[in-house]
């Protein structure tokens, strides 16, 4: 029996590509403005992009949030979340997260069809918005390293929160570039335990979700 | 006005019947007697007490996609549930509006690894639409109501309500249905003016043009099929469906170019590859369809009408999304073309129409049926085909190459009768699909078209069928391999026939027999019409074991991650197709 030509399988097999092209893409002859940029390379149109979701306060919906995450290969760099109501029917989980700008429009839309989700906002996009995280770092060391953590946390503005011969603990919020450096510098100074609080964040200015 | 006080069991009873539900499909056991009970006493909602759990969602399934109604099953705790979760991702991916109502243990065992207690709302949290555990009977009533909202709006798909024993026995209050809509769940149903604008502006200006219709026009209703033919006839323009979306327009239809994607028609396909405007109703671009993405339909704009905004952008970058439903937004465009008195490029379209016509030629589907050799699959369906199409026919599938085939060879000239397994590509959805589509037209004829390795993986259900004397009829497709996956093997696996062979198989003659149903076989071409005649003339069941080639394959064929004009046309196109295949990259 004549079979299908090998040449033409085999060229079909070895060309498959992953969903993701950023090839130019085909587009047709009508101008419907700018296209997207498509000319980087994939990790060159990775962008990072906080994300504010408002949510009813039922029980499963984080899990939601994150088996949508995880299910769709999502990546989660930080997610916090606590009711936001005076009587706490919903919550606010802020999400930063990456990826090709499909991926992020993908994330947003996938979001926004979970039933218990009210309100999705990309921060990012929508313009200038405050980040803020909080990190409380015990630093165990001795001697000169000691006074130095804290000529160093003095500088960062971070708060002894608790102090014993051989350690401090202490608290810091602000950026999570702040908060990297900081505990960056600290590591170089005693052994470190870390814990941090994710990222929140809200849009400057006068209007509010 | 107070509300009712009942128990919970009633509770659901209720719920179900001013949700306007008549017939349910079911399995009962520990964890849902009291509903078991409460149905017991009364008389407004049949139960179809099926013999596995993921018959019970497919059923369900099949009641729903036949008639527009949301699907209806009742199952226990723990393994009743967790049968079910092949059936609920499969209306997850089809997007069947489907309501599973599953028992729990009690709410204090909860936790505790009790007898039959599984973790239903998180095995079944990605498998679903969404899913409730119902912990306080005064909020059972509304959220049965809630689960058919989400199920049967926007873009339906199956929801689950777990409901532990003991809410079952409590009193609570009965809420009836609001219909008020949902604070956080409003999916959008009209469309932007602008986007129609723009839309009617980019059709009527096309040359090369193609409607790609989907299973969302299905998903739609019955208006919507009718308003997308007309639109399809008043501009004149071809059109193609994906294989949920078959019956929404005519395949009779001189219109009409069959079914695109894997294994989809060669003037489909290359009238894809080839169109300057591709107007996407209702289809999500599944990667059956598109083939290699880099070379999807090259320099074509692609406007996609789609009411789940998490379908636009996925898997093709689009140029007009518009997001909305089928009925409302193919209903704008055409107010506005008669509004515009809008005139299609004539001169343009004959062009498309005379290349296409070339395409057609090629008859990509054309076998050859020898007297003497062995019955051919295609002229198996092709002759069922004909011998049913006056009736009102329902057809469902297992899935394989005579999935393919059924698809390739049963022409649709109606929506709703034709009922597949196309995103999860569950073998064993046929025949219990069959049981909900004959439960819902019991005058009508339902077929379902077998493989011989599929039938045997819901085989249980003629069972049921027996129970209810449903008069389905199962045409098996016997080629004594799992086709589809010899098929694969044979092109790109060096022919080593891995585990694909069908041994052990049954008689299906006496398997029939021994459920008090009708069983035939045909093993020469010319006994063909006289078995289907046969079937049809009788009253109750019949399985038809029609033995067929065993090496015949699926063609044409995209293979996967190829473009669509690399498509193979099988053993007796490939000379052409090799020849021709530069200069239709050309053209
Ligand atoms: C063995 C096998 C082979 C296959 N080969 C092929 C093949 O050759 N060709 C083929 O086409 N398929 C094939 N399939 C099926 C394929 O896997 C997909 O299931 C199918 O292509 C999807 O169809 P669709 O795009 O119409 O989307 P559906 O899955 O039907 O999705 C419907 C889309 O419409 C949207 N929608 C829903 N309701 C509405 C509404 N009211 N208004 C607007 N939009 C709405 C949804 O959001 C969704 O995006 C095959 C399957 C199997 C098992
Ligand atoms: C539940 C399930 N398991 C495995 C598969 C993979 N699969 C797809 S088609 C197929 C063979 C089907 O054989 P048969 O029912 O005889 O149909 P044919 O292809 O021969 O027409 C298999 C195993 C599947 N689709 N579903
Ligand atoms: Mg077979």
């Amino acid at each position: 029996m004549a079979k299908p030509s090998r040449r033409l399988l085999n060229r079909a097999w070895s060309s498959f590509k992953p969903l993701f092209d950023p090839q130019q893409p085909t587009r047709g002859p009508h101008d419907l403005g700018p296209a997207p940029v498509w000319s980087k390379t994939l990790s060159e149109l990775i962008e990072r992009h906080t994300i504010a979701v408002l949510v009813d306060n039922e029980p499963g919906v984080l899990a939601r949030v994150i088996g949508l995450f995880s299910g769709r290969g999502y990546n989660i760099a930080s997610l916090t979340v606590a009711p936001v109501n005076e009587d706490e029917t919903v919550s606010r989980i802020n999400i930063v997260t990456s990826g090709t700008p499909q991926i992020i429009e993908q994330i947003k839309a996938q979001l926004d069809r979970l039933v218990p989700v009210r309100m999705v906002r990309d921060l990012t996009l929508e313009g200038r918005h405050i980040e803020r995280e909080t990190a409380l770092i015990k630093v165990v060391g001795e001697g000169a390293d000691r006074r130095e953590a804290l000529r160093i946390a003095d500088i960062f503005r971070a708060r002894v929160s608790d102090t014993t011969i051989g350690s401090f603990v202490f608290a810091l919020t602000g950026s999570p570039e702040k908060l990297d450096s900081f505990i960056e510098l600290m590591r170089a100074l005693g052994s470190v335990e870390v814990a941090r609080s994710g990222v929140v964040a809200i849009a400057r200015g006068g209007a509010a979700l | 006005m107070s509300n009712e006080r009942m128990s919970g069991a009633e509770i659901v009873i209720k719920s179900l019947v001013d949700q306007g539900v008549d017939v349910i499909f079911g399995y009962p056991g520990g964890a849902v007697l009291p509903i078991y009970d409460a149905l017991f006493k009364q008389n407004s909602i049949r139960h179809i007490l099926v013999r596995h759990e993921q018959a019970a969602v497919h059923s369900a399934e099949g009641y729903a996609r036949s008639t527009g109604k949301v699907g209806v099953v009742l199952v226990t705790s723990g393994p009743g549930a967790t049968n079910a979760v092949t059936g609920l991702t499969d209306a997850l991916m089809d997007s069947v509006p489907v309501v599973c109502l599953t028992g729990q243990v009690p709410t204090h065992l909860i936790g505790n690894d009790a007898f039959q207690e599984c973790d239903t709302t998180g095995i079944t949290r990605p498998c679903t639409k969404h899913n409730y555990l119902v912990k306080d009977g005064d909020k059972l009533a509304r959220t049965i109501h809630e689960a058919f909202y989400v199920a049967a709006s926007g873009r339906p798909g199956p929801v689950v309500v777990d409901i532990p024993k003991d809410v079952q026995f409590a009193e609570a209050d009965y809420e009836p249905p609001h219909g008020r809509g949902h604070v956080s769940y409003r999916p959008q149903v009209d469309p932007d003016g602008d986007k129609v604008e723009r839309a009617v502006a980019l059709i009527a200006e096309a040359k090369r043009p193609i409607f790609y219709i989907g299973g969302g026009c299905i998903n739609s209703g019955p208006r919507a099929c009718a308003l997308v033919t007309e639109l399809i006839r008043r501009t004149g323009f071809p059109a193609t469906m994906t294989l949920m979306g078959l019956g929404t327009f005519p395949a009779s239809d001189k219109q009409s170019l069959g079914m695109l994607g894997m294994h989809g028609t060669y003037e489909a396909n290359l009238a894809m590859h080839h169109c300057d405007v591709m107007i996407n109703i209702g289809a999500r671009f599944d990667d059956r369809v598109t083939g290699r993405l880099d070379a999807f339909a090259p320099n074509s704009t692609k406007i996609h009408i789609d009411i789940d905004p998490s379908s636009i952008n996925k898997n093709v970058i689009v140029d007009l999304p518009v997001v909305g439903d089928v009925e409302r937004v193919v209903e704008r465009i055409l107010a506005r073309w008669t509004e515009r008195n809008i005139v299609p490029d004539q001169p343009a379209l004959d062009k498309w129409w005379h290349r296409i016509d070339q395409w057609r030629a090629v008859d990509c589907l054309k076998f050859t049926q020898s007297d003497e050799a062995a019955i051919k699959p295609q002229y198996a369906i092709k002759r069922l085909y004909e011998l049913t199409k006056d009736r009102d026919t329902y057809i469902s599938t297992e899935v394989g190459q005579h999935q393919m085939w059924a698809a390739q060879f049963y022409h649709f000239d109606k929506p709703f009768h034709w009922l597949t397994s196309g995103g999860l590509g569950t073998m064993g959805y046929g025949l219990p699909s069959a049981v909900g589509v004959q439960v819902a037209h019991p005058d009508s004829l339902v077929i379902d078209i077998a493989g011989e390795a599929s039938i045997l993986m819901n085989i249980q259900e003629l069972s049921t069928i027996a129970q209810y004397r449903l008069p389905v009829k199962v045409f098996i497709i016997n080629n004594e391999y799992m086709g589809m996956v010899r098929q694969w093997q044979e092109l790109l696996h060096g022919s080593r026939y891995s585990e694909s062979y069908s041994a052990g198989l049954p008689d299906f003659v006496k398997l029939a027999e021994s459920f008090g149903a009708t069983g035939l076989r045909a093993t020469k071409p010319n006994e063909v019409d006289d078995v289907i005649a046969q079937m049809l003339a009788a009253d109750g069941p019949v399985i038809v074991d029609m033995v067929v080639s065993k090496e015949e394959n699926c063609f044409p064929m995209i293979p996967g991650g190829a473009a669509h004009n690399e498509i193979l046309l099988g053993p007796n196109g490939q000379a052409e197709q090799e020849a021709s295949e530069q200069g239709m990259v050309l053209v």
